[in-house]
């Protein structure tokens, strides 16, 4: 009996894996005459990114942030200024996830004096001190005259400058992205940020130092935007303080909410439904945000779970079965 | 025999009304210490500053021979003090199973470690064979929240039970269980007491403290009215006027 759910287990998974690297592949063939499409494509991956890590933070740790951003800005101007200075892409991307993976930590610290709203006006206050940073320090920044001509890397001798050898790039990290994610969630730091989020005096009773998972959590989490941002500067070749104001954050936090806050999926369905759906409602114009908003509320009123929770229904009342969980 | 819990001069300020007033006692190794009183007499209020969650305002605790007055409660818990809560505290969206090894997880290896750690065996099989002796192996993948109250007090009962604790404290532990149930809870901790673990008890229920204490504390109004064994205490004046009125 044992073998056999190991079994059912593993086929699952293999048919998981099959149609995420089948859509990433399948994206270039079916759209890759289209440059408009292939760069929607490649943005989508790099918000994916961005909201697998607020999902670490929000979605698994519970503890919101509205910094996320921020914190994508910090690893777009990181690999921004150094690749115009000359220095190596495959330098500057680990450099920007390091710089936003401090910045988090430090973040992290209100976290464990403040909850909830408290804690997302402190995070909403670093999401506005990044942003005015980004704007005034036009003499590192370039200030709201943004900065041009980031190059795109090279691999290894590859040039990644056409617009589907960076998609591959964006999506070899989203790959690999999710890799980790899964790996650092299906490990006990996955148990143990979700003790925290159930319950934190207990997960304390129990042992769990809040201070090294919280911060872990919002460190990661931010590590995460800072790769997205450092791939999203080569991505528009352009960027200015614009690109990460602090209502960004709030479109990360709705992604997320419609894919499904604490699902490993939700991520993956919310960053692609909330970027897809501007462009099929293109008809509605100046309707867009009064429909966008009624699903949003739709969406949370009869189905808090997201999107993800879903496909829960799916399995249970048309297939019968308990429905297959990606992480713990 | 040594003491295993050493409390001296324990005290907790909320403003004006002083919740603990200066207690002073201890547990001693292998037995099993009741604690009793009057509602808001100060019980789980020594409880919180004993294992942490609360600051005390003055005084000590010693847990063998070493000072835990200001420790995190991480840190109590790692030095083996296990407890339950009056209000069960779990985890709610997690499975049973989970509850139960989160109860151990943070208490081997280092934080690296445990990112690398796959091998749980050793863990589940141990929070097997205490669901199945809790008689809630049933219930195994089942979501915390979804369970009876009283199933969520044996859940809260396992989790203490998984870390191996020197001495373990319940808040009323009885409090919503079947007698049945209840009977079964209490020979489960005569057995672990047996077995050398130390206890520190609180419960209402009369007949519990009496068969199951080999001695008791009284607190009122937070401080210590009477100390002694059972027979005695159900004999002590101060303790029939607190509990029934003068």
């Amino acid at each position: 009996m044992a073998k056999r759910t190991n079994r059912k287990l593993t086929i699952g998974r293999f048919v998981r894996w099959a149609i995420f690297l089948g859509v990433i592949l399948c994206v270039p063939l079916i759209f890759g005459g289209n440059r408009y499409h292939m760069y929607v494509a490649t943005l989508i991956g790099v918000y994916i990114i961005t909201i697998m890590g607020l999902n670490l933070t929000l979605g698994y740790t519970g503890q919101i942030s509205l910094g996320h951003a921020a914190f994508m800005g910090l690893g777009a101007y990181t690999v921004a200024l150094m690749t115009l200075n000359g220095y190596s892409f495959w330098l500057a991307l680990p450099l920007g996830a390091l710089i936003s993976f401090v910045a988090g930590l430090i973040l992290g610290l209100p976290s464990l004096r403040v909850k909830h709203h408290y804690l997302a006006l402190v995070t909403l206050g670093f999401g506005t001190v990044v942003y005015l940073l980004l704007s005034n320090e036009y003499e590192i920044t370039g200030g709201f005259s943004g900065l041009p001509g980031i190059p795109r890397p090279h691999f290894f001798g590859i040039d990644l400058s056409s617009d589907i050898a960076f998609y591959f790039l964006v999506a070899g990290f989203l790959v690999l992205l999710t890799v980790v994610g899964l790996w650092i969630l299906n490990s006990r730091w996955g148990r143990a940020f979700q003790a925290i989020r159930e319950n934190d005096m207990r997960a304390e009773m129990v042992g769990v130092s809040l201070l090294a998972y919280k911060l872990l959590a919002f460190a990661i989490g931010a590590a995460y935007a800072g790769i997205a941002g450092g791939l999203l500067a080569p991505l528009m070749k352009f960027i200015d303080p614009t690109s990460f104001p602090v209502h960004e954050s709030f479109w990360f936090l709705i992604m997320l909410v419609i894919g499904g806050s604490g699902r490993f999926e939700g991520a993956f369905i919310g960053a692609i439904v909330v970027m897809l759906l501007p462009e099929f409602l293109r008809g509605t114009q100046q309707l867009f945000f009064v429909i966008f908003a009624a699903i949003t509320l739709l969406l949370l009123i009869f189905w808090p779970t997201g999107l993800a929770g879903l496909s829960d229904v799916f399995f249970r009342r048309v297939l019968q079965r308990t429905p297959p969980r990606l992480t713990k | 025999m040594t003491n295993i819990l050493e409390v001296r001069g324990l005290r907790k300020k909320y403003y004006q009304l002083e919740a603990v007033a200066g207690v002073d006692f201890e547990v001693r190794e292998g037995e099993i210490l009741g604690l009793i009183g009057p509602n808001g007499s100060g019980k789980t209020t020594l409880f919180d500053c004993i294992t942490g969650v609360q600051r005390s305002s003055a005084g000590e605790v010693r847990f063998l021979g070493r000072r835990i007055t200001r420790l995190k409660p991480h840190s109590v818990y790692k030095l083996g003090i296990g407890r339950t809560f009056q209000l069960v505290q779990l985890f709610p969206g997690m499975t049973v199973l989970d509850n139960m090894i989160m109860a151990i997880q943070e208490s081997e290896g280092t934080l690296l470690s445990r990112l690398f750690k796959l091998d749980e065996s050793a863990d589940v099989e141990k929070a097997i064979a205490l669901l199945e002796f809790l008689s809630i192996i049933h219930l195994k993948d089942e979501c915390a929240r979804n369970l009876s109250y009283g199933q969520q007090k044996l859940l809260d009962l396992g989790m203490v039970l998984m870390s191996d604790p020197k001495l373990i404290m319940l808040d009323e532990p009885m409090a919503g269980v079947n007698a049945t149930l209840g009977k079964e809870i209490g020979e489960r901790l005569i057995e672990l007491n047996e077995r050398g673990c130390s206890f520190l008890v609180i419960e209402h229920n009369m007949r519990v403290v009496m068969s199951l204490c080999h001695r008791i504390v009284v607190l009122d109004g937070g401080k210590k009215i009477a100390e002694g064994l059972p027979e005695e205490i159900q004999r002590n004046e101060r303790v029939l006027t607190a509990y029934f009125g003068g």
